[in-house]
C-alpha cells in the first residue's frame, strides 16, 4: 500500500475544502482504484461517478496504472474561454 | 512561431499580433474572448478564472500543433488570462498569421473551440445578487415550463 498525492481544482477543491488529497492506493493500482479510494473519503460521494483524472498532465483512462511518483489531478468539467 | 501561455496580467493584443506578424503573411486573424455581464439571465459582476497551469499550457501547445497540421498555419500565439476579471475585460486572445485569410481564420476558430472543450481552466462566476457558481458546460438544465 502506498499514498499518492492528488491535486484538486475549482469545484472539486471546494468539495473537499482542500487543493490536495493524500490518497491510499494499493501498489499496482489503477485510475479506477484511485477514484474508488477518493470516493470513500468524507465528501467523496459528492464527486461524479467517473471524474476525469490527469496523470502526468494527460487525461488517463480508468485502467491506467498509477504510481506514487506520478503527478495526479482530478479535472472538473472545464470552462475556459 | 507558436506560443501558448496562461497569464495573470492583462493581455496585450498588439504584442500578441506583433509576435506572429511577418511580411510574408497577408492575413492575421484575431479572436478575443471577453467577460459577459449576463449569463443564463443572471447579472454577472465578474469571473474568477483558475487553471491547472502546467497541464493547460501543455494542452494548448498540443492544440496549436494540431492546428498547424490541419491548416498549415505556423504562426499562432494564444494567451489565456486567469485571476479576477470584470465584464468587458479580455480573458483569452488568439492571433494566427498566414499568407491567406482562410487558414488563419479556420485556425483561430479551431483553437478557441478546442480550448473551451479540453483545456483545464475553470470559471467561478460571481453575480450581482452576491451569489456565485462554478460554470459547468456539461450540466443539463431542466426544461423550462
Amino acid at each position: 500500500m502506498s499514498t499518492v498525492t492528488v491535486q484538486l481544482f475549482a469545484s472539486y477543491a471546494e468539495t473537499f475544502g482542500n487543493s490536495r488529497l493524500e490518497v491510499p492506493l494499493e501498489d499496482g493500482g489503477t485510475v479506477a482504484d484511485l477514484i474508488k479510494s477518493i470516493r470513500s473519503l468524507p465528501a467523496g460521494s459528492k464527486l461524479p461517478d467517473f471524474p476525469r483524472v490527469a496523470v502526468n498532465r494527460k487525461l488517463a483512462g480508468s485502467d491506467h496504472l498509477v504510481a506514487s511518483c506520478d503527478e495526479i489531478a482530478l479535472i472538473p468539467p472545464v470552462a475556459g474561454g | 512561431m507558436k506560443s501558448a501561455r496562461i497569464v495573470e496580467r492583462p493581455i496585450d493584443v498588439l504584442q500578441l499580433i506583433a509576435a506572429v506578424e511577418e511580411h510574408r503573411y497577408g492575413a492575421i486573424s484575431v479572436f478575443l474572448g471577453t467577460v459577459r455581464d449576463t449569463n443564463d439571465g443572471r447579472d454577472v459582476s465578474g469571473i474568477e478564472y483558475t487553471a491547472y497551469i502546467a497541464m493547460a499550457e501543455t494542452e494548448m501547445v498540443s492544440i496549436l500543433d494540431e492546428a498547424e497540421t490541419r491548416f498549415g498555419v505556423t504562426a499562432i500565439a494564444v494567451e489565456h488570462r486567469i485571476g479576477s476579471l470584470e465584464p468587458g475585460q479580455l480573458s483569452v486572445a488568439i492571433a494566427a498569421a498566414d499568407a491567406h485569410r482562410e487558414p488563419a481564420m479556420d485556425c483561430t476558430r479551431y483553437v478557441i473551440e478546442e480550448i473551451k472543450r479540453r483545456v483545464p481552466i475553470w470559471k467561478l462566476e460571481r453575480y450581482k445578487d452576491g451569489s456565485h457558481e462554478w460554470v459547468d458546460p456539461t450540466r443539463t438544465y431542466p426544461a423550462a415550463v
